[in-house]
């Protein structure tokens, strides 16, 4: 069964994230400067924290796709780097929101996170331009874990060269968060880290479900029909499992 | 040489990537495909900084931006070209079917990048001085060598990656800027900045020296990176 431990798993990621919203606006205090605004951090950073991990989680995933050649790894690293690529928009869209109401602009280009984020993102944003160029389904594996790979590696080192430019020794404005927050929303912080990460990984379970089932399904309708055609039907930038019916 | 004629031997990598680089070259100089493209290019794009800017003279952050951004963009034509003839005339099977290490091909490829880029920048950096530049060179050349040098090293290998990646695709000539552009632009923020103060007409600032170490540092890793994985791209 591919679909093991789903259920439970979404209903501890459900009250997780239920228990987090209700922490983050009854619970935590307000930011004495930036007042009610600032509660959107709770959502924006461990959204952020989240889906760089994802990246790299993709290229790790892709580097065992490389050593093994099972198509499953490459169906994880692709569903692994597709839930980041939304993840990733929702980060870019609340850090916007964040900095127009701390900073007054919309985007703020001498923060040096925000900058690498955009530039990650860029990066990510031709992985399923790549693999959609790319019909053999076995060399779209192999490229885009190739991809993956170099990309994931790109994240951090990315994130330490941006730090460095000249324009951005500016004193970091949001030194204090990981350092010194107050002890309730510390809590909070670390509460939500929990559930955007829970999150991350039954949106990942369920995607990687929903590809299993649907590879399943054409090969019993394949069965049915009786025939051996084993192409997929069309050209498409997802993988496609072809050996079905192992457990995962 | 082997000492021993009746024993096969793999070549040595060394003389590989020389057979390599060398075919290469003669290729270019047969039909001066890329490099001439790129000097029309570049001298072109400071035109078009110069009426798109509508300045005679440039400042040194935008005299060391522009200066960086034609250069990338020159590169951008070489790199969707520089597998061309092994994918489509069999240059890649031949290679295959050889003996040889198939990290020479990368290197070779790096190199070829690194003569193309020296090339393009004999021309495009007097161009580029005699046109929109204030001070003279003079003094700064060989600082300025050494900062070109190490960010062509970051093109050339982060081009001989990409450009092995998007060649056997369907839209390899906008996959290749897509891919390579984000990654290029660390490399960019270092030369850029480490350029800036040797435009300047007073001499001010001195050439951060962490941008070049971390420059150093991005090119090594990259190149291990390419290195590494350069093999799975080349396995049909």
């Amino acid at each position: 069964m591919y679909g093991k431990g789903l259920r439970s798993l979404s209903l501890i990621t459900a009250a997780a994230v239920a228990l987090t919203l209700a922490a983050v606006f009854f619970w935590a205090p307000n930011d004495a400067y930036l007042g009610f605004l600032q509660k959107i951090f709770y959502v924006h950073v461990p959204l952020a924290i989240v889906t760089l991990c994802g990246f790299v989680a993709a290229g790790l995933m892709a580097i065992a796709y490389l050593r093994t050649r099972d198509e499953r790894w490459d169906m994880r690293s692709y569903v692994a780097i597709h839930l980041s690529l939304i993840f990733g928009v929702g980060v870019l869209i609340t850090g916007s929101i964040w900095a127009r109401g701390a900073w007054g602009h919309w985007w703020v280009w001498n923060e040096p996170t925000l900058v690498s984020f955009l530039l990650i993102m860029l990066l990510y944003a031709t992985y399923q331009p790549l693999r959609f160029a790319i019909e053999d389904p076995e060399r779209q594996a192999r490229y885009a874990a190739v991809f993956a790979i170099t990309a994931g590696a790109f994240v951090p080192i990315n994130f330490a060269i941006v730090r460095l430019a000249p324009a951005y020794v500016h004193p970091r404005t949001l030194s204090n968060i990981s350092g010194n927050l107050p002890g309730r929303m510390q809590v909070v912080f670390y509460l939500a880290m929990v559930s955007m990460t829970l999150l991350w990984i039954t949106l990942w379970k369920f995607e990687m479900t929903a590809k299993h089932v649907a590879a399943q399904l054409r090969q019993l309708r394949r069965l049915l029909r009786e025939d051996d055609d084993d192409a997929p039907a069309r050209r498409s930038a997802a993988p496609s499992l072809t050996q079905v019916g192992r457990a995962s | 040489m082997s000492a021993d004629p009746t024993e096969q031997r793999a070549p040595r990598t060394a003389s590989v990537v020389g057979a390599l680089l060398r075919a290469q070259l003669r290729l270019e100089l047969r039909t001066f495909e890329s490099v001439p493209a790129m000097w029309l290019f570049s001298v072109t794009a400071f035109v078009l900084f110069h009426f798109g800017l509508n300045v005679t003279q440039l400042s040194a952050n935008l005299a060391s931006g522009v200066l960086w951004v034609t250069l990338l963009l020159a590169a951008m034509l070489v790199i969707n070209r520089l597998y061309l003839a092994d994918a489509e005339q069999g240059g890649f099977d031949g290679f295959l079917l050889s003996p040889a290490d198939r990290g020479a091909l990368l290197l070779a490829k790096v190199l070829t990048l690194l003569c193309y880029l020296a090339a393009v920048e004999l021309v495009a950096v007097p161009a580029f001085a005699l046109l929109l530049l204030q001070p003279p060179l003079g003094q700064t050349l060989p600082a300025l060598l050494g900062v070109l040098a190490l960010g062509d090293l970051g093109i050339a290998v982060i081009g001989a990656l990409v450009g092995a990646l998007a060649i056997r695709t369907q839209a390899r000539d906008l996959l290749g800027p897509m891919l390579s552009l984000p990654l290029l632009v660390p490399v960019m923020l270092c030369v850029a900045g480490a350029t800036a103060p040797l435009f300047d007409p007073l001499r001010a600032g001195a050439i951060p020296l962490r941008l070049l170490v971390a420059l150093a540092l991005y090119d090594a890793v990259f190149g291990l990176i390419a290195f590494a994985l350069f093999d799975f791209l080349l396995e049909d």
